[in-house]
């Protein structure tokens, strides 16, 4: 994309395959409209001057240890399919 | 799930009983769940934003995505405030996974404003601060990515308090924006909000943002305790302000809708009146804090959000194929527009080729943000503005241009960026509704912005 306000509807839909959502027409259209505008929105952060960071994270990390989680029953309860106890995902190919 | 007018709510989808008086639309279900016999809050009524898990009882998040979804525990929040006694009454309506500032954004329909019949409660926990104003409980749960819980709280005239980043435990909420949500308490007055906070907030070996630093050379002014170990919130609220230094943030004042500004200009001289010294400040940062907002908000959910595949919960589109194939089309089904349109921004910003321009140089403004802040709040106890800028949209008023409705968040977010607690109080009415006066404090400084908001009432 350019620097220019317009965003190509195949650019939105080249997102949405990365997103993995697909988008109906009229839903591209719109989005494309929007996304020149929202983006040219977020330009004013080039004007954002450079600052230091001083925080000092650290991981915090509790002791690795086995303890109680959900039941597999539970984990599975709101899955739309399953099958021996196991998630069902589609078919591939 | 088309948009509904908000008169015939109970809508679609909605668990709400007949008998069950909701005329606001405020909930998405009715359940009650009794706490301990007894605790600080036995007798009291409670409503859970539905992006809090509640063990037993359906968490939609606000989307078509998740109407069926039954968590099998409770969040940290809900079962502290079950401890302490307090009765869920039910799980109250919000935008689409908290993305939005009317709560119309949610797959059931919008939720109407007690306190401004016809205009919108504010997002995105709309419900739960309608659920106090209307009296249907006496306290509720929020969340808050960039004023999800003072954005309601202002347009309903209730109290809601955004917490400091790592004093209340997020484990078992529906994650959107992680580094910057918060749950927190919305009440009807600064005392209950402030006992609400009491029973929910502390450590939790469960969230790791909320385990303070013992590491010798970072030991703070907690002595490596969590704050909210010491502190009894609720006894703050004893309106002494005598002496505290208030600094207006001239920024954003400038700009607000008239009627707003005269309203909190009206309610700092109360404060000036029990004996706070009120001066300028100015934090240039805020004017692109709402891009860096948008912009870290967005790349989060869209890595957050696509845990929702259709297999292990959520909608399905029971299609057979291509996993990805399979798994766009449930995506598509079950999002609304403007979770769509986020995660679409979000991938945008993170995808190679953009990644500097967005995201790096989001993360550069919020190092300048909480810089801003550390500044201004070398000569002041806390910083004071209107909570929005505007009196509450007329419902469907702004849904039309997403663009316009990010703008309403900037007197908001710029307190998420830094992680830092800010409570709205109500400053008074103007003839389109109430307005919500924030007062932001430094980090864990829940005391004073709860003892200078008591002062207002």
């Amino acid at each position: 994309m350019s620097d220019t306000d317009a965003v190509d509807p195949e650019e939105v839909r080249h997102v949405a395959g990365l997103a993995r959502v697909d988008l109906d027409e009229d839903e591209v259209e719109r989005f494309a409209e929007q996304f020149g505008d929202i983006l040219a929105y977020f330009d004013a952060l080039d004007d954002v001057p450079e600052t230091d960071r001083e925080a000092d994270l650290a991981n915090v990390f509790r002791a690795d240890e086995v303890r109680e989680g959900l039941t597999q029953a539970e984990a599975l309860q709101n899955a739309p399919e399953s099958e021996d106890g196991r998630f069902k995902g589609p078919r591939v190919g | 799930m088309a948009a509904q007018d908000p008169e015939e709510a109970p809508g679609e989808g909605r668990l709400v009983p007949d008998d069950f008086d909701d005329d606001h639309g405020a909930f998405l279900t009715v359940e009650t769940v009794a706490g301990a016999d007894d605790g600080p809050l036995a007798g009291a009524t409670v409503a859970v934003k539905d992006n809090i898990s509640t063990e037993g009882v359906r968490t939609t998040c606000g989307s078509a995505m998740l109407a069926d979804y039954v968590p099998p525990y409770d969040a940290t929040v809900v079962e502290r405030l079950k401890d302490a006694g307090a009765t869920v009454v039910g799980k109250t309506n919000m935008d689409e996974f908290g993305m939005g500032t009317t709560t119309e954004t949610s797959a059931f329909g919008p939720t109407d404003n007690p306190a401004a019949p016809g205009r919108v409660p504010g997002g995105s926990s709309g419900g739960s601060a309608a659920a106090v104003a209307a009296g249907q409980a006496d306290f509720a749960l929020g969340s808050d990515t960039g004023g999800s819980i003072r954005c309601p709280a202002a347009f309903c005239g209730v109290v809601g308090i955004k917490p400091t980043y790592g004093l209340i435990s997020r484990y078992g909420l529906v994650a959107y924006a992680n580094s910057l949500e918060q749950i927190g308490p919305i009440a009807r007055d600064v005392e209950g909000a402030a006992t609400v906070l009491d029973a929910i907030a502390g450590p939790d070996e469960r969230d790791a943002t909320t385990r303070h630093d013992t590491r010798e050379d970072l030991v703070d002014d907690f002595g490596g305790q969590h704050p909210a170990d010491t502190t009894t919130y609720a006894d703050a609220a004893d309106g002494e302000v005598d002496g505290l230094s208030v600094g207006v943030v001239t920024d954003l004042v400038e700009g607000a809708d008239e009627a707003v500004v005269e309203t909190f200009e009206a309610a700092l001289d109360d404060l000036r009146g029990a004996g706070a010294t009120v001066h300028e400040v100015s934090l240039p940062s805020v004017e692109t804090a709402v891009q860096a907002y948008y912009v870290i908000a967005m790349s989060e959910a869209s890595s957050n959000l696509a845990r929702f595949d259709g297999v292990r919960y959520g909608h399905s589109g029971g299609y057979d194929g291509d996993w990805n194939e399979t798994f766009a089309k449930a995506r598509e089904e079950g999002f609304g527009e403007e979770v769509k349109r986020r995660i679409l921004l979000g991938t945008y910003a993170l995808s190679a080729g953009y990644h500097d321009k967005y995201y790096k140089q989001a993360q550069d403004a919020r190092a300048w943000v909480k810089q801003d802040f550390d500044e201004a709040f070398e000569s002041a106890d806390v910083l004071a503005s209107p909570t929005m800028p505007v009196p509450p949209f007329e419902l469907g008023e702004s849904l039309s241009d997403p663009l316009q409705m990010y703008l309403a968040d900037a007197n908001t977010v710029p307190v998420n960026l830094a992680n830092l607690p800010a409570i709205s109080v109500p400053a008074g009415e103007t003839d389109r509704g109430p307005v919500g006066l924030q007062l932001v404090g430094p980090a864990f400084g829940e005391e004073t912005i709860i003892r200078a908001g008591s002062a207002l009432e």
